[in-house]
C-alpha cells in the first residue's frame, strides 16, 4: 500500500473525529446557533415521503435548523408536506408564499431568501439539473441518492462538484451507510488490514416488490410516470440505480475506488404488466476493479423469493460482513471484530455531520463519491439492458440522455423493455 | 419432542397445576367439557398452527394460546390476501370493520435471518393486532392477542419461571446473535414453546396507539436475567428509528428484530 493511501486514511480519520467533536459542541450551545449567522434554512425540493423525512431529520439533527421553503411538481404533495411538517413546530411552519408548485418549483425554492441548505429529494432524473441550479446559486446542498440516471447526468454532476469545490460550498449525500457507525468502524478496520488484502466483494439488495399508484383519469402520461417514478428509467435509473446504489457505494468505499469494467444481466419476470413501466425486476453484475478484484452484485424486487440486503468484503485473512438491517458489522477471521455499540440514526447523523462541517467551515463534499457510486450502478444497468460489457470510460462518455429537455406535462410513450443483445 | 396427543394429555394435567398457580376457576358457570388443544390451518393456505388451552385464573377466564410464535409462513398468508385493504400510513382511516393488511416492506423484512420456520418479527403492535383481526374474520373465531395477564398466566402455568435455567429459552447467552425457528427449544409444561425468549411478544394493552405498547418475555437479544414471565418491554418510536420516510410505517419497524407475537382465543367467545 502506498503512502498516499495511508495519508488519505489519516485524513478520513481526522475528519470523523473532528466532526464528532464539533457535533457535540454544537449540541451544547443551541442558543448561539438558533438565531445567529449559523442558522440553517432548509429549502426542500421534492415533498414525497423521503423529502419530508429528510427535512425532519435535518431539523432534529442540530439546533438552529428550520424549513424555510418547499417545492414539488404536484400541489397535493406540497399540501401534504406542509401539514406533516407542522409536527416539527415552528421549525416546520411554511407559509403559503414559500410553498411552490410546478416543474420549476426548485428554482423558486433555491432563490428564496433565507434558504442556505437545499435538500434535493425528487426522483433522481431531475437531480443533475437541481444540483447545478443550487450550486450556481451558491447554496449548500444535501442531495438524496442517486444523483443521476445516465452518463450525461453524471458528467453534469461532476462539473457541479468542481463548481461547488471552487465556491467553497458544502455538499452531503443520502448514502447514509457512510454515516452509520457500524460501517465506519468495521471498514476502518478493513482498511487497516484487518482481513488482510482485499480480494473480492459481494453486494446484494434482494427484496420484494414496492408500491405502485393506480393511474387516475386526470393524469397525463408524464404525471403518471412521475408519480410511479420507480418504474421508468428516465426518472429512477431502474432499481439497480435507485436502490442498489447503497450497496454499490459501500463496495466502492471498501475497495477504495470505482470499477473499471462491468458485465451484467437482468430482466423482468414478475413485474410484467403495464403499470410497472419498462423497468427490470432483477439484475446481476460482475464488476471488475483495479488489480483484478471483482465485485459480485445482485439486486431483485420480486416477492416471495430469498431476501438479502447486505455487503461482504473478502480478504486474504478473513471477511467483513455488513448488514444494515440487522445491524451486523463484523470481521470474521483476520483481526476479528463485532460492532456492539449503540449507534445513532444514520439518517439524522448524515445531516449532523454536514451541518457541523458548515458551521466549522471545514471542507465537506460528498458529491464526487456519490456520483461515482451512481455511475457504478448506471454502467451495470447499461450492461444488463444491452447485454454488452461496459467500461467505466464508456459509461461516463455515454451520449444516451434519458431525461427529456423542456419537460412539460403531456403525452410521453413508455419505452420498450430493454432486450439484451438487441440494443445497439 | 412430545407428540401432539401426548402434549394434549400433558396439557390437561398441567391445567390442574394451572389452577393452583393462577387461582381458582371463575365460579358459577355450568360444567362443560374442558377445552382441548387443537390444530387449524391459516385460511387460504395449507399452513397450520396449534392452539393450547390455558385454564382460568383469578380474574381471567380460560383461553387458548398459540403453541408457537406466529411464523412468517402464517403472517405472509395475511400479507398476500387481496381481500384485505393495503393501508398506507397516510391513507384516511379505514372503517372500524375494515380488515387491512401491510404495505410492501422496504428492504428485507426478515433482516437476513431467513423465513423458514422463523417467527415473523419486527412488525408493529398494530400489525400484530390486524393479523389477529384478519384471522378472526377469516375463521369466524375470536382470535386476538393475549392480554398481559393472560400471557403471564400461560407462562407461569407452564412452569416457565425456570425456562431460562431449564434451557427452554433462546436468549443472548445461547442464541448466537440471531432469532431461531419457533419450537426448537423444549416446550413448557403446557406444551407451549418460546414464551420466554426467542422473540418478545406483543400483548393486548387495551390501547390502539402505535406507541407505547408492551412486549413480553424477553428475546434472543436479552441476557438471561431480562427474559422471564415478568419481563416486559415498553415500545417507543425508537423501535422504528431508521424508517426514513415521513410518515413512518404503521406496519414495519426498522429496529425491533426482537419482537413478534402469538395469538390467543377465549374459551367462551364465538
Amino acid at each position: 500500500m502506498s503512502d498516499d493511501t495511508g495519508t488519505r486514511r489519516e485524513f478520513i480519520r481526522r475528519g470523523v473525529v473532528a466532526g464528532g467533536t464539533l457535533l457535540a459542541a454544537s449540541l451544547r450551545a443551541p442558543a448561539v446557533h438558533a438565531a445567529g449567522s449559523d442558522a440553517i434554512g432548509i429549502g426542500l425540493v421534492g415533498c414525497g415521503g423521503r423529502g419530508r423525512g429528510a427535512a425532519a431529520d435535518a431539523v432534529r439533527s442540530s439546533p438552529g435548523v428550520r424549513v424555510v421553503a418547499i417545492g414539488d411538481a404536484f400541489a397535493d404533495r406540497v399540501a401534504e408536506a406542509r401539514e406533516r411538517l407542522k409536527e416539527l413546530g415552528e421549525a416546520g411552519a411554511v407559509p403559503d408564499e414559500r410553498a411552490y408548485v410546478g416543474l420549476d418549483a426548485y428554482q423558486r425554492v433555491i432563490a428564496t431568501p433565507g434558504v442556505n441548505y437545499v435538500i434535493l429529494a425528487t426522483p433522481p432524473g431531475f437531480r443533475p439539473t437541481h444540483l447545478e441550479a443550487a450550486v450556481a446559486a451558491g447554496k449548500n446542498v444535501f442531495t438524496e441518492k442517486p444523483v443521476a440516471v445516465d452518463g450525461p447526468g453524471i458528467r453534469s454532476v461532476l462539473a457541479t462538484y468542481e463548481a461547488a469545490k471552487a465556491k467553497g460550498l458544502f455538499v452531503g449525500a443520502g448514502t447514509q451507510r457512510r454515516h452509520e457507525q457500524g460501517y465506519v468502524e468495521a471498514l476502518r478496520r478493513v482498511h487497516d488490514g484487518g482481513i488482510g488484502e482485499i480480494v473480492a466483494a459481494r453486494a446484494y439488495w434482494n427484496q420484494g416488490s414496492l408500491w405502485n399508484k393506480p393511474r387516475q383519469a386526470s393524469w397525463s402520461d408524464v404525471e403518471w410516470q412521475m408519480r410511479n417514478w420507480l418504474y421508468f428509467t428516465w426518472l429512477s435509473g431502474d432499481h439497480i440505480v435507485e436502490q442498489h446504489v447503497h450497496n454499490l457505494d459501500v463496495a466502492n468505499w471498501a475497495l477504495g475506488g470505482h470499477p473499471l469494467h462491468a458485465m451484467g444481466m437482468g430482466g423482468r419476470q414478475s413485474r410484467i404488466s403495464p403499470e410497472y413501466g419498462h423497468g427490470f425486476d432483477h439484475f446481476a453484475i460482475d464488476y471488475q476493479y483495479e488489480g483484478g478484484v471483482h465485485l459480485m452484485s445482485m439486486c431483485r424486487q420480486i416477492p416471495d423469493c430469498a431476501n438479502r440486503v447486505a455487503e461482504t468484503v473478502v480478504g486474504t485473512k478473513g471477511v467483513c460482513e455488513l448488514e444494515s438491517g440487522a445491524k451486523r458489522y463484523e470481521l470474521v477471521g483476520g483481526s476479528g471484530y463485532r460492532f456492539t455499540g449503540t449507534a445513532t440514526n444514520p439518517y439524522v447523523q448524515e445531516h449532523a455531520d454536514l451541518i457541523a462541517a458548515i458551521r466549522a467551515g471545514q471542507p465537506y463534499n460528498e458529491l464526487k463519491q456519490v456520483a461515482e457510486s451512481t455511475l457504478t450502478a448506471i454502467m451495470g444497468r447499461i450492461s444488463a439492458y444491452t447485454g454488452k460489457a461496459v467500461t467505466w470510460e464508456e459509461a461516463l462518455a455515454s451520449s444516451e440522455a434519458l431525461v427529456p429537455t423542456n419537460l412539460a406535462f403531456g403525452p410521453m410513450p413508455v419505452p420498450p423493455v430493454a432486450r439484451p443483445g438487441q440494443v445497439t | 419432542m412430545l407428540s401432539h396427543g401426548r402434549a394434549t394429555v400433558l396439557a390437561a394435567l398441567v391445567a390442574l397445576l394451572g389452577l393452583a398457580l393462577c387461582g381458582p376457576r371463575t365460579s358459577g358457570r355450568p360444567a362443560e367439557a374442558a377445552p382441548v388443544a387443537y390444530s387449524a390451518t391459516v385460511p387460504g393456505s395449507a399452513v397450520s398452527f396449534e392452539m393450547t388451552p390455558v385454564p382460568a385464573a383469578a380474574g381471567a377466564a380460560g383461553f387458548w394460546i398459540g403453541r408457537r410464535e406466529v411464523t412468517w409462513a402464517e403472517y405472509d398468508v395475511f400479507r398476500a390476501d387481496p381481500q384485505a385493504k393495503v393501508q398506507r400510513a397516510d391513507d384516511p382511516p379505514p372503517g372500524a370493520d375494515a380488515i387491512t393488511r401491510p404495505t410492501p416492506p422496504y428492504a428485507d423484512e426478515s433482516f437476513g435471518f431467513g423465513k423458514a420456520g422463523m417467527p415473523a418479527l419486527s412488525m408493529t403492535h398494530h400489525a400484530a393486532v390486524e393479523y389477529t383481526r384478519w384471522l378472526a374474520r377469516r375463521t369466524g373465531l375470536s382470535y386476538r392477542l393475549p392480554t398481559e395477564k393472560e400471557w403471564e398466566c400461560a407462562c407461569r402455568a407452564g412452569g416457565d419461571e425456570s425456562a431460562v435455567k431449564d434451557g427452554r429459552a433462546w436468549v443472548k447467552d445461547n442464541a448466537g446473535a440471531h432469532p431461531h425457528p419457533v419450537g426448537t427449544r423444549p416446550a413448557n409444561a403446557l406444551g407451549v414453546f418460546d414464551l420466554v425468549g426467542n422473540v418478545a411478544e406483543w400483548v393486548d394493552s387495551g390501547s390502539a396507539a402505535l406507541y407505547p405498547q408492551v412486549a413480553k418475555g424477553g428475546s434472543w437479544m436479552d441476557p438471561a436475567g431480562a427474559a422471564s414471565c415478568e419481563a416486559r418491554r415498553v415500545s417507543d418510536p425508537s423501535w422504528n428509528e431508521r424508517d426514513p420516510q415521513d410518515p413512518q410505517s404503521i406496519w414495519w419497524q426498522t429496529d425491533a428484530t426482537f419482537v413478534g407475537f402469538r395469538v390467543a382465543r377465549s374459551f367462551e367467545a364465538k
